[in-house]
């Protein structure tokens, strides 16, 4: 296969575009900015930094920050125009995941507000 | 058979405009593994996201037993944690390696990468068998049923993960780095670095949430 062919590839899943040339530098990078994340999570959750309210909306962004540091340094799911077929797949993916969490959660809270208090369901008894 | 053959490429329409969408006909075997591979991996994630809606749901029905605060360790999740994040790396330097042809490298990363995940095990097996010991095993409340398997699951995975590892380098070792093995050590490496996203979502979750 030519070069002018090989433009037409589509991209591999998990693989840098040029992965002879590929380097340890986007692995290292990747992996210091996952660890400043987690560091993150932790001072977030065990300190007063945040007004804890805050707390679990600032652990969600740091976690969904990780998991993007994650698809890109580490699967190369970048922007690019030759990632589309795999971006789409986890696009699909991922508006799943959201629907089955936060469906789940969405229903059984109102489930739940919706119930009799276990008192008064004892007091009838 | 006619030796010509049909160019079935749009020539008008520019590479870039073309690309990541099948518009060349054809991909390598190699991008056609790995996004079957991927399917797979988004299909798991969908596991894991009705065991994560399970988890938040019964997460605060503790059945009057010990809750989260009072069970876990975050000095041994951060612990495991790393493990996981530095196997991920690890595994990704092995993976180059592999691709660059340098077996020997390849086999030292790949040990390395074993070696984390059994760390990350055994720190997990220990917890859990601590649990259990306590009273807090997976039959003493809902809150606990949904810990063990979320968390039971993606241990599995990483238990399956490390078998994997061990039957890829026995294949590099015997029949070297050869394509159709380049394509089972990219969709195990797919694989490794999925569980490190899971793990990502049971940290935050599970933990630094159920302890807060």
């Amino acid at each position: 296969m030519n070069d002018a062919e090989r433009v037409f590839d589509d991209r591999t899943p998990g693989v840098e575009e040029h992965e002879h040339t590929g380097n340890y530098l986007t692995y290292t990078v990747g992996l210091g900015l996952a660890i400043l994340a987690t560091i993150g999570s932790f001072v977030v959750s065990q300190t007063g930094l945040l007004w804890p309210p805050g707390i679990p909306v600032g652990l969600l962004v740091l976690a969904i920050a990780q998991i993007g540091v994650h698809l890109v340094f580490f699967l190369y799911l970048g922007s690019g125009s030759d990632n589309t077929n795999n971006i789409l797949a986890l696009a699909f993916g991922v508006l799943i995941v959201f629907l089955v969490i936060g469906g789940s959660i969405w229903i059984m809270a109102n489930l739940n507000e919706n119930m009799m208090p276990m008192d008064q369901m004892q007091m009838r008894q | 058979m006619s030796t010509a053959t049909i160019d079935t490429r749009p020539a008008a329409v520019p590479a870039t405009v073309v690309r990541g969408r099948g518009g060349g006909g054809p991909a390598p075997k190699r991008t056609v593994v790995a996004y079957g591979f991927w399917i797979f991996i988004l299909s798991d994630m969908i596991v894991f996201a009705g065991l994560f809606a399970a988890y938040a749901v019964l997460a605060g029905h503790a059945a009057g037993g010990p809750t989260g605060a009072e069970l876990f360790n975050l000095r041994n999740v951060f612990i495991e944690t790393m493990c996981l994040l530095l196997s991920s790396y690890t595994c990704g330097l092995g993976a180059l390696c592999a691709e660059r042809r340098q077996p020997a490298r390849f086999v030292v990363f790949a040990a390395l990468t074993f070696g984390l995940g059994a760390a990350f095990l055994v720190i997990e097996c220990t917890e859990f068998a601590g649990m259990v010991a306590r009273g807090a095993g997976p039959a003493r409340s809902a809150f606990l049923s949904s810990f063990f398997t979320l968390v039971g699951t993606h241990g599995a995975h990483v238990t399956s993960g490390m078998i994997w590892l061990v039957y890829l380098v026995a294949q590099v070792v015997v029949k070297g780095l050869r394509p159709a093995v380049l394509r089972r050590l990219l969709c195990w490496s797919l694989f490794w670095h999925a569980l490190d996203i899971v793990w990502v979502g049971v940290l935050t979750l599970v933990y630094l949430m159920g302890v807060a």
